[in-house]
């Protein structure tokens, strides 16, 4: 594992999509400003095997976490991070609240901002809801995911367990599986990898990995053992119970057949290649147990444990940004 | 099986090697081994069994890529050993059964009883085809990588269409994956819904509801749109009029991966046909205008229309013996359609070597097919034809289980005399 780079001063250009104090998504972010974000969160992972994990850095800031959307993962993740960083944090439960009740977004964004909170973390089902909700409030937002837009600290903490396993992210070539199509994990992390400089392969069937995305300069594979061959990193996206049943593919024995990630198909990429899954996973739909559970091949925990990381750098960068650092 | 064969001083005719010429060829281990131009009976392979061809067209056997084979479920209509006998004495050797059975093959275990129950008691090749949707439901796409891989050929809901655009867009696109071939049945279901014949005067004066001509072209131009979008392999099954025969000619101009096909009573008879209530004449799509029926021969003549099927819809006379509305669809054709093209060979419509082309060399690349073709390590799936010789068609020479022929008593010339599967002869014309 490489060690912790010294974080450098903030390369936040007035001109960057961070300028305004928000993390909507990875498109538009420059190189140095993604590893700016994955340098401070490197710093933040050592710190976090430590007994005492509570830092004083966001002292009286106030989070909320607004998930419009079932989450376990990122909204603990996020919770931890904004807590060790020593802001007060508290969970917006959309199930049973007014919103329910058929409150507006505009109308809950600006009656939370009367609150003052600082900082505001987002999940929406709907694409594009966490920038219209940060053009109506005071504080930083950072999006949980939007629809299937865009992810970013999801990619953000990929790409830090890419780092540190493989050093660099630059001249990798990271095969994405599944349904890209409806995926904001993917399309946060083709903007993120492409930027850094890796080749990036999309696999999956043609009813979820369309060739329109061979416009954004990618290579889409229908065949998986032709999309893995020789990759670095293989990265498994959940297939939503949706799509599953005749739509877009006809069962999750078909899927797992063509496009399951197992022993047979991952021998065509790199002896060394990664295994990375966002979570949570469809055992035996698209990846077979003892893959996921390979503790040579498999970083899906570790990924776990960098996303606390890379939140915390991400509440770090912004509230910096807004105090003027 | 092993037995060396020569089939000598024969007229050879290959569409796919555009090779029309006297002289034989020689068939070993259910291969040809060797394609001769100039063998006769004198300078056959010592050893070698020599069938004599007297001068008659030798040409691949017939590929019909779409027939309905009774199997599983409809026995008491048709079985693949009756159905593969009537295939054999018409001249085809591959018969591509169709997906809309009882059950439907929409399920791996399913393609592989239809390959099986082929193997056991068909004496011609008979293949799987498996259904876009489950249970023919037109909403749900079946396992179509698994299908393929269990050995279906093609994709079809049989006489029914898949009506919504979306599940089309989808079956087209998940299609691509392996470039699997969707077959449509073009008409709009719900144009079609209460109509019997074609909508025009003869409906009219029938009092039969009709189904306009244009319930085919609608669907036609939609899925050539979405083959437009998708790139999937389409083929749209029994084109009966004009406009939509003009729409695929187009859409090949444009370069799409389309094709189409016309069933024998398309090009060999027209809605007069209906006559007093012949329900034998009732099929989907139905009989339809003379301008019709010609724009069918023309788009043969020009290969706008790939293939000739037989679309082989055996009926009880518990199905047909009622009311014209209320008759099944559909009638038998494996013995018939080679006649029936021939026929448009005599009329000096359409060449001889297009019509083979039609039957062999189109079907074969379009399903994929080793055989429909005279070359060496082909399979030695042939026929014998005699283009000439005059005959008429009758209810007792039918083979098939039903006797639903919209033909029977039609004078006409040329037919199958021997029929070769894997080298061994599956029918031989008595006094041939």
């Amino acid at each position: 594992m490489t060690s912790a780079q010294k974080p450098s001063a903030s390369p936040i250009l007035p001109n960057s999509p961070l300028a305004k104090g928000h993390l909507l998504g990875i498109e538009g972010l420059n190189p140095l400003e993604i590893g700016y974000l994955l340098d401070k969160a490197e710093s933040y992972v050592d710190h976090n095997r430590q007994i005492d994990k509570k830092l004083n850095t966001l002292q009286g800031r106030t989070q909320i976490n607004l998930f419009y959307e079932n989450s376990t993962r990122t909204r603990a993740s996020f919770e931890l991070a904004g807590k060790r960083m020593g802001a007060d944090v508290i969970n917006m439960a959309v199930e049973g609240s007014s919103i329910k009740k058929g409150e507006t977004l505009i109308d809950t964004a600006m009656t939370l901002n009367a609150m003052q909170p600082d900082i505001l973390v987002v999940r929406h089902d709907q694409s594009g809801a966490v920038k219209l909700l940060a053009q109506k409030v005071d504080g930083a937002v950072i999006n949980g995911g939007d629809g299937s837009h865009e992810h970013p600290t999801q990619a953000l903490l990929d790409a830090l367990t890419i780092r540190r396993r493989k050093g660099t992210l630059s001249g990798l070539t990271v095969a994405i599986c599944g349904d890209i199509a409806h995926s904001r994990v993917a399309r946060s992390n083709i903007h993120l990898l492409n930027t850094m400089g890796a080749q990036v392969r999309l696999i999956g069937p043609p009813t979820l990995v369309p060739k329109s995305f061979e416009r954004m300069g990618l290579e889409v594979h229908h065949n998986m053992r032709e999309g893995l061959r020789d990759v670095d990193i293989v990265m498994m996206l959940r297939l939503q119970m949706e799509r599953m049943q005749g739509s877009y593919v006809p069962s999750t024995s078909e899927y797992f057949h063509f496009w399951g990630l197992d022993y047979e198909k991952l021998a065509a990429a790199k002896p060394d290649a990664l295994i990375m899954h966002p979570g949570p996973m469809n055992r035996g739909v698209e990846i077979a147990t003892d893959v996921a559970d390979d503790i040579h091949r498999s970083a899906i925990r570790e990924q776990v444990e960098m996303g606390v990381a890379v939140r915390m750098a991400c509440l770090e960068v912004l509230c910096d940004q807004r105090a003027g650092a | 099986m092993n037995k060396l064969k020569a089939f000598v001083n024969a007229r050879l005719m290959d569409p796919a090697s555009d090779l029309d010429t006297a002289g034989g060829l020689i068939v070993q281990n259910g291969k040809i081994t060797d394609v001769a131009p100039g063998l006769f009976a004198d300078s056959a392979p010592s050893g070698a069994e020599v069938i004599d061809c007297e001068g008659l067209v030798l040409a691949p056997g017939l590929i019909d890529a779409r027939a309905y084979l009774g199997e599983p479920g409809q026995e008491q209509k048709e079985t693949m050993a009756t159905a593969s006998r009537a295939a054999a004495a018409g001249g085809i050797t591959t018969i591509a059964a169709m997906a809309s059975t009882d059950p439907c093959i929409d399920e791996v275990a399913l393609v592989e009883f239809v390959s099986r129950r082929a193997r056991d008691t068909a004496i011609v090749n008979v293949v799987p085809t498996a259904c876009v949707t489950r249970g023919r439901k037109g909403k749900e796409i079946t396992e179509m990588g698994m299908l393929a891989e269990a050995g279906a050929v093609a994709f079809s809901d049989g006489h029914r269409a898949i009506a919504s655009a979306q599940v089309m867009r989808r079956a087209l696109a998940y299609a691509t994956g392996w470039d699997l071939l969707v077959i449509q049945h073009p008409e709009e279901p719900s144009l079609a819904a209460s109509g019997a014949m074609n909508a025009g005067e003869m409906a009219t004066r029938l009092g039969i509801p009709g189904i306009p001509s244009i319930a085919e072209v609608m669907i036609v131009e939609r899925d050539l749109r979405l083959v437009e979008m998708t790139g999937g392999r389409y083929h749209a099954a029994c084109v009966s009029t004009a406009a939509s025969i003009e729409a695929i000619r187009q859409a090949k101009s444009r370069g799409l991966p389309v094709s189409c096909s016309a069933a024998a009573h398309h090009f060999a008879l027209n809605e007069l046909a209906v006559g007093d209530y012949r329900t034998f004449t009732k099929v989907s799509p139905p009989l339809r205008s003379e301008e019709d029926r010609l724009a069918v021969v023309a788009g043969l003549a020009d290969g706008a229309i790939d293939c000739i099927v037989s679309d082989h819809s055996p009926h009880d006379q518990e199905a047909k013996r009622l009311p014209f509305a209320q008759a099944a669809d559909g009638a038998i054709g494996l013995q018939t359609v080679l006649p029936l093209a021939l026929e448009l060979h005599h009329n000096s419509q359409v060449p001889l070597m297009r019509l083979l082309d039609a039957l062999t060399r189109a079907p074969a690349d379009m399903l994929g097919l080793e055989a429909g073709r005279l070359a060496g390590g082909a399979p030695a799936d042939l026929v014998l034809i005699d283009p000439d010789r005059p005959w008429r068609i009758t209810e007792d020479m039918f083979l098939s289980r039903s006797k639903n022929s919209a033909f029977e008593d039609r004078p006409i010339q040329g037919r199958a005399v021997r029929t070769v599967v894997a080298g061994e002869t599956v029918f031989e014309l008595n006094g041939s």
